[in-house]
């Protein structure tokens, strides 16, 4: 995927949101560090533009709730960033924001971190890649593009914001069997 | 810098200024965890952190407790005058005999400088000092400098004072340590009797009179006479020390309009700090307190999965 073509499926998935939730009352964006973040404040502005309402955008980051964490025999442990959700999920509907759907673990742990913070009405979940090979019982509400993959093979979000480019690559692994790699 | 490959927490003196980096930033994220409604997460689920004080404390301890709690280890706070230790057990055998109960970490506050260097020969479990004798106190120094980078969004280039009882400090060296690597401009002052004779070796600058010390500083930081480890006469009397060093509004004015005041607890009010400074509008006396819990945190989560060796990296690819 290009940087024109990004823009047009986060485009469509506003105008579904949009639609399936009657317009954007009781919203709010939650992107999973880092891509799901920037994601999540894009589809804000898409969605600013469609309604002209501005959408409550929050940051969350899944490290502590990862079900992989200490599991490791050894290895340092991942960097923990900062968890900005400014606003009461409490009877929201919370937009769960991801770049790529992959096993669902993270997922699982953004879901385990959500309800911490309070009680939403529904969460509803966005990404703008579904590679396949779930491990967990999820399933994405918006997908931006549906992208068949080989366990061995990675794919790779890029974002202007925190890599200089739009882009979406599937790239062969590295190394597919070093663990906490794909997720 | 991916993260924290050693063992255990000492002192300051062995940590890399990325380390120190490190650990300021992910308390950063840690402080979040204390705003919110459900101050929990579940990352040392199943961990157990023995508590073992061998000195009175009040904040060190419950600070280290919450921030246990809020990562959701076990913890277990040995008191000593409830232990085997006022039947004469040593230290290495009360380590031992905790560790055959396979705790996965000790945070020790103990009056001998060492004596976490000792337990981590000795542990499997990951040590954590909470102060040794006159030697460190690293987790002070670390939310002491996350204060002033809260405050002053840097540490190089400050200029930091460090006023009190710099003879029988922990606090002072861990702090020397800590400001001089992430280049602070360090100051120290007390009576020369109080004054360590090598300090200016750790690459500060020694005075006896405060107002060198104050002037134009950015970060005032005042230290607690220690008179229960003062065997000698160190100085005529406290209202003589508060009469040349003390703390008052009076000699706050040398310093930068925008001066930071410190002071890592218990504090004595009218001994090296007047009231008016320490409840001031400069003083961040407490957010040095709520600091310590989100500073613990960050040092138990990123000691909690090390075990100190090389390993894996984790990459966020998808």
């Amino acid at each position: 995927m290009d940087a024109d073509r990004i823009g047009r499926t986060l485009t469509r998935i506003a105008h579904e949101i949009v639609e399936r939730n009657k317009g954007v009352e009781d919203l709010a964006l939650v992107g999973v560090r880092t891509r799901g973040v920037h994601i999540a404040r894009r589809i804000g502005q898409s969605l600013k533009e469609i309604t002209g309402h501005d959408i409550a955008t929050g940051a969350l980051d899944i490290t502590l709730y990862r079900d992989d964490l200490m599991r490791q025999a050894v290895g340092p442990q991942p960097l923990v960033r900062m968890t900005e959700i400014p606003f009461s999920i409490d009877n929201r509907k919370i937009l769960l924001v991801d770049d790529v759907l992959y096993t669902g673990r993270t997922t699982r742990a953004a879901l385990d971190a959500l309800i911490d913070f309070g009680r939403p009405k529904a969460i509803q979940l966005i990404v703008l890649v579904d590679r396949g090979h779930r491990e967990l019982p999820i399933k994405a509400d918006y997908v931006g593009k549906n992208l068949p993959t080989a366990a061995d093979e990675s794919v790779q979000v890029r974002l202007q914001e925190s890599d200089g480019v739009d882009e979406v690559v599937l790239e062969q692994a590295v190394d597919p069997s070093k663990p906490g790699g794909a997720r | 810098m991916s993260g924290l490959r050693r063992k255990d927490l000492l002192g300051i003196s062995e940590l890399t200024p990325d380390e120190i980096t490190l650990i300021l930033d992910t308390a950063q994220a840690m402080k979040e965890i204390g705003s919110r409604t459900v101050k929990k997460v579940p990352a040392l689920r199943g961990k157990t952190v023995v508590n073992l004080f061998f000195e009175p404390s009040t904040r060190t301890r419950t600070s280290f407790e919450i921030a246990e709690k809020r990562l959701s280890a076990d913890t277990l706070n040995v008191a000593i005058a409830t232990s085997s230790v006022v039947k004469g057990e040593t230290l290495a055998d009360t380590a031992m005999n905790l560790e055959a109960m396979n705790p996965d970490m000790i945070v020790l506050r103990h009056s001998s400088s060492g004596a976490c260097h000792l337990l981590s020969r000795i542990c499997r479990s990951a040590i954590i000092n909470a102060g040794d004798g006159l030697h460190e106190h690293p987790t002070q120094a670390l939310l002491d400098a996350y204060t002033i980078r809260e405050r002053k969004g840097r540490l190089s280039g400050l200029k930091v004072a460090i006023i009190g009882d710099l003879l029988h400090s922990r606090v002072l060296r861990s702090n020397i340590h800590l400001l001089t690597k992430m280049g602070a401009d360090v100051w120290v002052c007390g009576p020369p009797t109080l004054i360590p004779a090598n300090i200016r070796d750790f690459g500060v600058r020694a005075t006896s009179v405060i107002d060198e010390a104050v002037r134009d500083a950015d970060v005032v930081m005042l230290l607690r006479i220690q008179l229960e480890r003062m065997e000698g006469a160190y100085f005529p009397s406290l209202r003589e020390y508060y009469n040349v060093f003390g703390m008052t509004e009076a000699r706050l004015k040398s310093a930068r309009p925008d001066v930071t005041i410190m002071h890592p607890g218990p504090m004595n009010r009218g001994v090296e700090i007047s009231s008016e400074v320490a409840d001031g509008p400069y003083s961040v006396i407490l957010d040095q307190v709520s600091n310590g819990v989100a500073v613990r945190m960050a040092v138990l989560y990123l000691l909690a999965g090390s075990g100190g060796q090389e390993g894996a990296e984790h990459e966020e690819a998808a």
